[in-house]
């Protein structure tokens, strides 16, 4: 034993270390530790391989997953006054702002997009975790109309996928206006008779939850995510008792019956789809490998307000073909057999 | 200035105050006790001092301290509001599933000729009430209570009244296991869908999601000292300075008074309140909240159940697209 540690070890150790290992290649599972590979890990869509332990994924990595193809148009947002109250913390609020960008690349909080999952067309909106807790200020309201609104005038369901700490202090009284103001856009989609989906991911929690995100048609949570109002440390401090094992997590709001699903991120996609198509009265949906949608183009895309970031989005390596809208029609059956085995065969 | 017999109640920054108009008080009951004592002249001259004090103390209030007079223990709560200005009032209760929730009273009444839905939070005033109101905190039974009565409001074309004044929804283990959330998000829903005239009145605290559920009206009318936050400044100082004392600083940041709200076109009218805040007078308050109470319902006569939810609706729709400059 004494020759492995003493000297196999030392050696080993030190010819991996020596080696340049680029990084960023491995991350760590949060839950068991054990260490996955990246492209392992955003294959699953950031969920552990090892444990199923569900990390945080960005909106622009879900929708990648969630588009047929990959293949997105993001929705320009109506940008808000920037700091209407010159909120002044430790820090400024424009400053707190301005890192948050550089550190996601993103606008903002909330990502919204359309495009077609699994041959139906939807608009999709998602909360950024990353992006200051993906707290709701006046821009992700501005988003979650500017999301229904789309929807209403296409035509389209809203699934939108939420993830926040809850409303953003630092815009105050207006961050807690978004709970009425979103709650006029989901009011929207549902006169107009559209399906408003809305996943729940880990956290959910606060004035997001207390409007827009219980408010679905069909809720559907991850695994284990947190949800609530009043987050557990405010609990155990207000009732002086510790909480039980997984108190406010998707499968306990499952049994106290305030979800109607708990799905894993990887089969997300398959049953927002079936959902969303029963819902609209549409065909089953053909499943497996169809090519890519043809990009959306500029007519089609046109937006009441055409700005640079409303430019179509086109991701994955497939070539993107002029396929005709293949799922509004019911498929034969032996085309369907045949691309559920190309899938399966994968 | 009228000392209010009984009132044994000052803040923190009040105590200057307390001690001339105890002084005042104490001169008082030795001249009652002793005839030939002559302590008028000299009582006056210390009424004289605190109303100057009380007046300056009043005039400039800072953010938190307007918190301290919007949460006063002796501030007229709901229902001291809902017996002095409404007639016939019929309290109803429960929320049809689990539970009759005190921290919520409302029901039938009269303001004047006119048959109102009513509803509140009300904290109780002393420690038994209080615990029995769960302190105005309500649980997820008390917004299906509201839902219910704002039901009611709608199917009957009743006007809506609330009053607010809770410091947050109730965050308890059962509140969170019977959907503290999807109650509160389906009662603002309401607030968002009836047909009727809604006004709402913050007459003291108004505090995060659990006063938006009551508060999404088409007029909000404000208490001069009455405040409305997202969070309560001590929240937000142990959040965002990682100090609970720093709440000064927090109260000042959030903008929380019935005066910046205004700004922010998020309060439509400001209430004045007696000088010394709502409880130095507490009969002139609640004639004051009537008379505004009156006037918003009569600016909605005529009004179809349409233009009234599309008129709400385009209020949130616009509320804070032009920042302070509102």
């Amino acid at each position: 034993m004494n020759w492995i540690t003493n000297y196999v070890r030392p050696r080993i150790n030190s010819i991996f270390s020596r080696r340049e290992v680029p990084e960023n290649l491995w991350s760590k599972c949060d839950e068991c530790g054990t260490m996955l590979f990246h492209r392992e890990l955003s294959d699953n869509l950031n969920v552990c391989t090892h444990c199923g332990h569900h990390m945080q994924i960005s909106p622009r990595a879900r929708f990648k997953a969630l588009f047929d193809g990959g293949i997105f148009h993001e929705i320009a947002v109506p940008a808000p006054v920037t700091d209407p109250l010159h909120f002044r913390d430790q820090k400024r609020y424009p400053d707190r702002l301005k890192a948050a960008q550089k550190a996601t690349g993103e606008k903002e909080a909330m990502l919204v997009a359309e495009g077609e999952m699994g041959r139906t067309p939807i608009v999709a909106a998602a909360q950024d975790f990353s992006f200051m807790g993906g707290s709701m200020g006046m821009y992700v309201g501005n988003a979650i109309i500017a999301a229904a609104e789309r929807a209403v005038e296409r035509k389209r369901p809203l699934i939108l996928f939420s993830a926040a700490g809850g409303a953003r202090m630092q815009e105050g009284i207006l961050s807690l206006m978004q709970m009425p103001r979103s709650t006029v856009a989901i009011q929207m989609l549902k006169e107009a008779g559209l399906p408003y989906i809305v996943v729940l991911t880990h956290p959910t929690t606060g004035g997001v939850t207390a409007s827009y995100a219980m408010l679905g048609d069909v809720q559907i949570a991850e695994p284990n995510a947190l949800i609530c109002f009043a987050g557990p440390r405010v609990i155990e401090q207000t009732i002086r008792e510790k909480l039980p094992e997984g108190f406010q997590r998707a499968e306990y709001l499952l049994d106290h019956g305030m979800l109607d699903r708990v799905t894993p991120r990887p089969q997300m996609r398959d049953e927002l789809i079936t959902v969303t198509r029963m819902l609209l009265g549409m065909p089953p949906a053909v499943k497996g490998n169809l090519p890519a949608p043809a990009p959306i183009t500029e007519a089609e895309a046109e937006t009441p307000e055409p700005s640079e970031s409303a430019k179509a989005q086109v991701k994955g390596g497939e070539a993107p073909s002029p396929t005709p809208k293949a799922g509004d029609k019911p498929a034969a059956k032996g085309a369907n057999a045949a691309a559920k085995g190309e899938k399966t065969a994968k | 200035m009228e000392r209010v017999p009984g009132m044994t109640n000052y803040l923190d920054f009040e105590k200057p105050l307390a001690e001339i108009e105890g002084k005042a008080e104490e001169l008082r009951a030795m001249a009652r006790q002793n005839e030939d004592m002559d302590v008028e002249e000299e009582a006056k001259a210390l009424d004289k001092k605190a109303g100057d004090m009380l007046r300056d103390l009043y005039k400039g209030l800072t953010p938190w301290r307007k918190c301290q007079v919007a949460r006063h223990p002796d501030r007229p709560h709901c229902k001291d509001y809902i017996e002095a200005l409404f007639t016939d009032f019929t309290p109803l209760a429960g929320d049809r599933n689990f539970a009759d929730d005190l921290a919520v009273m409302g029901g039938l009444a009269r303001l004047g000729d006119r048959p109102v839905v009513v509803l509140g939070q009300e904290k109780g005033h002393d420690t038994k009430s209080r615990i029995e109101r769960n302190f105005g905190m309500a649980r997820p039974e008390g917004y299906r209570k509201a839902i219910r009565l704002m039901d009611l409001a709608d199917r009957f074309n009743l006007p809506l009244i609330t009053l607010v004044d809770t410091t947050g929804a109730y965050p308890g283990k059962g509140a969170e296991e019977r959907g503290q959330s999807e109650a509160i998000a389906r009662s603002t829903e309401k607030c968002l869908a009836i047909g009727v005239p809604s006004v709402t009145v913050i007459i003291g605290e108004g505090g995060s999601g659990g006063a938006v559920a009551f508060a999404t009206a088409n007029r909000v009318a404000m208490l001069e000292h009455a405040v409305y936050s997202v969070i309560s400044p001590e929240g937000c100082a142990s959040i965002l300075w990682k100090d609970s004392e720093k709440m000064r600083e927090a109260a000042e940041a959030l903008r929380l008074t019935a005066q910046d709200l205004s700004k922010l076109a998020v309060c439509d009218r400001v209430i004045p309140e007696p000088l010394g805040g709502a409880h130095r007078d507490r009969t002139a308050t609640i004639a004051a909240v009537g008379t505004a109470l009156e006037e918003m319902l009569a600016e909605m006569d005529g009004k179809s159940r349409k233009e009234l939810v599309s008129a709400r609706r385009k209020k949130f729709l616009d509320m804070g697209s032009k920042g302070l400059a509102a």
